[in-house]
């Protein structure tokens, strides 16, 4: 096990984490504001990735245009979502929209299969990102390199847009209280709807990534990322932007490293080490690393 | 009703749904009796998720994992020593002697997933609302990974197939029998009535001295030994259990039979159970013919949503309703109050 296969395990795991954090911070904004636990942004997730592939093989696209019309529609979709069947339940019992997540979960995933079949399919990137950049210890493709940095990118810009401008100020606002932030004159439906438009539109980039750096994408691919995000989320402390990005890179690191550096037999327990984790952090730290305590949890 | 009467109903009870059980059996080809089958295994998921998600209040999407519990141990007693040196070869000895008749390996297997949800709750149940329904979807996942991965005792991801069909329709209704029997007692015992103060008001409940913790281990322990022993019928019904037999779908889907019939009520989670089942199982040719695969999955996700919009209760809310109300007007005395009038 030398320096280059460790580093490049390090490496899968930046790539994983990004992504992680991309989906988790979605789940995080929309709890922040909605105390509402979207099960069904894994979908927006897969719908992101197969619009991708939509833009790029069939329409025909170049990448930088198929990314905008992925951030798009993932958007639409989280817009539409929250309309349709989460706003006419808001002020129900958490569960009941926990219950409708999955519900809105099951409706797109049967909707993909209805249309497009349940059988994987290939995503090929363009050329220019597949080629190899070697830095000396280790070879990586561009698209890795790509994701990470995109990812980073979109981070940041929100963070600037949460902390910066009016409409940022008025979601944390929101986030903070609601009943206050309504007496303020900010109107609730616009920032949840903002809320939904945005987490959807990272998760559909994250889809995306998915695609472009495991190749193959199928309409129940975005079940276990979903959950594992919800992982990320909880680790960082639900509720806090920064806290989904750190639980983000947390669980995509430690994940592939449980896989890669202990022995192969310990490798299929994969799953069973995230959610351990979850119910562990759930239980010794119920706010994460970086969440405030605003509620019970446990 | 006096006591005398009640006895001679249950009877009554008794021998027409043996009869119908024994007609069934007779009359129906085997496809339509595995469907009457899974109905009744379906009542017995539903009826006992309710205890946790009913009852107490505890959203648990963990039934999969306990039904994988239950099947896997039932399957593995239940099998004769000669097949499981051919098909699990790195078996333990201890497990490999064992050739348990039917009933004791079903109760068996719903104690293994009743001692599981005991060592899990004390932890898990601590959390609230749909944290507890995360850490019980990691349960089905983790609870997965050890039945793919365990594979000198599960045969790994290619599962225990031709287990023999032991599952008939006098134990399935056996126990649904017994599952709703138990449930009913349950809920008008001074024990449902704890279960259904915390899950109004835990503060106040345990102000009045109940031991919460307690009582929600008990809740889910007791669904949990239901659902291992579903799990067994269930495996025995289609002969086959392997790490993907129940999944998340199929939480999903005892959740919506227990939104729809009404959360708490036993007799509207054991309709919609029924409803449910035979609706897809019509639907499946259906689907087929028109290439619509996932089309009955829609629809009755639709139908979720629609419920909690516009009737978020349920079919009956916690009630139940007097099924039987008509047979009394034949067994029904004179009422005193208006028959004894001048």
């Amino acid at each position: 096990m030398g320096s280059a296969y460790i580093l490049s395990q390090i490496v899968n795991g930046v790539i994983l984490g990004s992504m992680y954090a991309l989906i988790a911070i979605g789940f995080t904004m929309i709890y922040g504001i909605v105390r509402l636990i979207n099960f069904a942004h894994g979908d927006i997730f897969t719908m992101g990735a197969f619009t991708t592939l939509a833009s790029l093989a069939l329409i025909g696209l170049p990448f930088p245009v198929a990314l905008v019309v992925v951030v798009l529609t993932g958007a639409l979709f989280g817009v539409v979502i929250e309309r349709i069947a989460f706003r006419p339940m808001r002020g129900a019992p958490q569960v009941t929209g926990f219950i409708a997540s999955l519900a809105v979960a099951i409706i797109l995933e049967n909707l993909l299969v209805m249309t497009i079949s349940a059988q994987p399919r290939v995503f090929l990137v363009p050329e220019y990102l597949n080629r190899l950049v070697s830095t000396g210890v280790i070879t990586i493709r561009v698209i890795d390199l790509a994701i990470v940095a995109l990812a980073i990118v979109l981070m940041i810009a929100l963070v600037f847009f949460v902390h910066f401008t009016k409409v940022g100020i008025a979601m944390r606002a929101t986030a903070e209280n609601y009943d206050v932030a309504r007496l303020m004159g900010i109107n609730i439906d616009r920032m949840i709807m903002l809320a939904f438009a945005i987490g959807s539109g990272l998760a559909a980039v994250s889809g995306l990534m998915w695609g472009s750096k495991y190749g193959q994408i199928s309409p129940f691919m975005g079940l276990l990322p979903g959950l594992k995000a919800f992982v990320a989320a909880v680790i960082g402390g639900v509720g806090s932007i920064p806290g989904a990005v750190v639980g983000g890179y947390v669980l995509g690191l430690s994940e592939v490293l449980f896989v890669g550096l202990l022995p192969p037999e310990y490798s299929g327990y994969r799953n069973a080490f995230v959610f351990g984790a979850l119910i562990v952090v759930l239980l010794v730290m119920p706010n994460g690393l970086l969440g405030r305590n605003t509620e019970t949890r446990a | 009703m006096t006591g005398g009467t009640k006895s001679v109903m249950a009877a009554l009870t008794l021998v027409v749904a043996s009869a119908l059980i024994y007609g069934a059996i007779h009359a129906f080809d085997p496809y339509t009796v595995s469907i009457i089958g899974f109905v009744g295994v379906n009542i017995i998921l539903a009826v006992s998720l309710n205890i946790t998600n009913g009852y107490i209040g505890l959203f648990s999407l963990g039934h999969p994992a306990f039904m994988t519990i239950g099947g896997y141990l039932s399957a593995i007693l239940v099998m004769a020593p000669e097949r499981k040196a051919v098909m699990l070869k790195s078996l333990p000895d201890m497990l490999v002697t064992q050739h348990w008749p039917f009933l004791p390996a079903l109760l068996a297997g719903g104690l293994l997933s009743a001692a599981t949800a005991v060592i899990v709750g004390f932890p898990v149940l601590r959390l609230r609302g749909h944290y507890l329904a995360v850490a019980t979807l990691g349960l089905i996942f983790i609870v997965q990974s050890f039945a793919v991965n365990l594979s000198g005792i599960t045969r790994g991801a290619l599962g225990l197939s031709g287990l023999s069909a032991l599952t008939n329709l006098w134990w399935v209704y056996l126990f649904v029998a017994l599952t709703i029997y138990v449930c009913w007692q349950l809920k008008h015992s001074s024990l449902g009535r704890t279960m259904l103060a915390i899950r109004e008001n835990e503060l106040a409940a345990s102000c009045l001295g109940i031991n919460v913790a307690r009582t929600r281990v008990l809740a889910f322990a007791l669904g949990a030994f239901f659902a291992g022993i579903g799990g067994g019928l269930w495996v025995h019904l289609v002969t086959l259990i392997s790490p993907n037999s129940f999944t998340f779908l199929m939480a999903f889907q005892l959740v919506v039979m227990v939104v729809l019939g009404g959360t708490g009520s036993i007799t509207g989670a054991a309709i919609v159970a029924v409803i449910l089942t035979i609706s897809t199982e019509f639907l499946r040719p259906v689907e087929e013919a028109a290439g619509l695969f996932g089309a009955s999955q829609m629809i009755v996700a639709v139908v979720v949503l629609l419920v909690l919009i516009f009737r978020p209760t349920g079919l009956f809310g916690t009630a139940e309703p007097d099924l039987f109300a008509w047979t009394r007007k034949f067994t029904r005395r004179p009422d005193p109050s208006h028959g004894s009038q001048p």
